[in-house]
């Protein structure tokens, strides 16, 4: 393709041909700072369904090794969350060196929290906020768990922000890089934002994880303790590639559900979460 | 003719506990099973060794302390088993 942009995020590397130049400039805005893929595991393509396509009402397909037949096409001015998108189902399809879990993760001192929940717990500005205080961003969307150690491997993609979040985080974080703002996208409104300079820096900086929290929005602060088969099954629903892994799936799985403290949080607003989370922390 | 006798093959399960529940890995199907109690406490007398509901009902007792073991209930949770390919009837 003529456009094209080639990346490495922690162990996994993403080649993106794209046959617009605009959705590759945006993704370099986006991947500044990142190593190139030098041998990629993924191609993704960003390409109109068909000729037409192209110019009329242009569209972009989700396309690359692995696609899903029912995955719609996306309007041109959201080909960053196509490729973001089609980037995921690389992963969620094809990637087996690690057990996968839709979660976000931080590090502090070598020791990760997992952050799992259904979409719109509020994973991701969670982490995001976590690492504007002193925590590192490891992941979003993607954690990576060693099968044989049990080491969470950072993978640390741009964090696809939705909604109210956006307001919020930009709020926050307003030095910080951002996507295009994508409106009346199949999850809302998105805007993606770049992770920081430390966590790019330490995408091969491997941590062990420490705590799994269960966060949920909306509701008065409160936390309560997780209960092991409980925990199994949110963990094994959260992953995409749990029965693929086997035997070494389930072995990494028992001992993350068993020997990991496992806590759900509720929280109304970011200070609120914060507030929780340290005190968990400082706590175990 | 000779009672039917349970057993889970040796070596086809790899049985992990999570607090109250059991979880439980299939080698042949690679199918995990989370059980709840009796079930767990079954397939560990059953694990590799074949025996009859009747011995199967004095190993529990004796195991497990139970004073009123229901024979019926025990035949109900191995068909269970059985359906499930956790066990073998033969």
């Amino acid at each position: 393709m003529r456009h094209r942009l080639h990346v490495r995020v922690g162990p996994i590397g993403f080649r993106i041909g794209s046959v617009w130049r605009r959705p590759i400039e945006q993704l370099a805005m986006l991947y500044a700072g990142y190593p190139a893929a030098e041998v990629p595991d993924f191609t993704v393509r960003l390409a109109p369904p068909s000729a037409w396509r192209r110019v009329v009402r242009p569209t972009v397909a989700l396309a690359g090794d692995l696609t899903l037949p029912e995955a719609a096409p996306l309007p041109l001015a959201q080909a960053v969350l196509a490729a973001e998108m089609a980037m995921n189902l690389q992963v969620a399809l094809g990637h087996r060196r690690h057990l996968l879990l839709h979660a976000a993760a931080v590090e502090r001192d070598g020791r990760a929290i997992i952050i799992t929940g259904e979409s719109g717990a509020g994973k991701s500005t969670l982490a995001t906020m976590l690492a504007t205080q002193g925590w590192r961003f490891m992941a979003d969307e993607f954690v990576l768990i060693d099968p044989v150690l049990g080491e969470v491997h950072p993978f640390p993609r741009p964090i696809s922000l939705k909604n109210a979040a956006i307001a919020a985080v930009t709020a926050r974080c307003p030095d910080r890089r951002f996507g295009p703002l994508l409106t009346a996208t199949p999850k809302g409104t998105v805007r993606h934002l770049a992770p920081d300079a430390r966590a790019v820096a330490a995408m091969d900086r491997a941590a062990r994880p420490a705590m799994i929290l269960f966060p949920r929005f909306g509701a008065a602060p409160a936390w309560r303790a997780v209960g092991a088969g409980e925990a199994f099954v949110r963990l094994t629903q959260s992953s995409t590639n749990y029965v693929a892994l086997g035997e070494a799936g389930f072995d990494r799985m028992t001992r993350l559900a068993r020997d990991l403290p496992r806590i759900a949080i509720d929280y109304p607003d970011t200070d609120a979460a914060i507030e929780l989370v340290e005190g968990l922390w400082r706590a175990l | 003719m000779a009672a039917t006798r349970y057993q889970a093959p040796p070596g086809s399960l790899l049985v992990r506990a999570l607090d109250d529940l059991t979880a439980v890995y299939h080698r042949p199907s690679g199918a995990t099973h989370l059980l709840a109690s009796p079930a767990p406490e079954i397939l560990a007398a059953l694990d590799g060794v074949a025996m009859t509901a009747d011995a199967l009902m004095l190993v529990l007792a004796v195991r497990y302390d139970l004073a009123d073991a229901d024979p019926v209930a025990l035949a109900a949770r191995l068909d269970e088993l059985v359906a499930a390919g956790l066990i073998v009837a033969a």
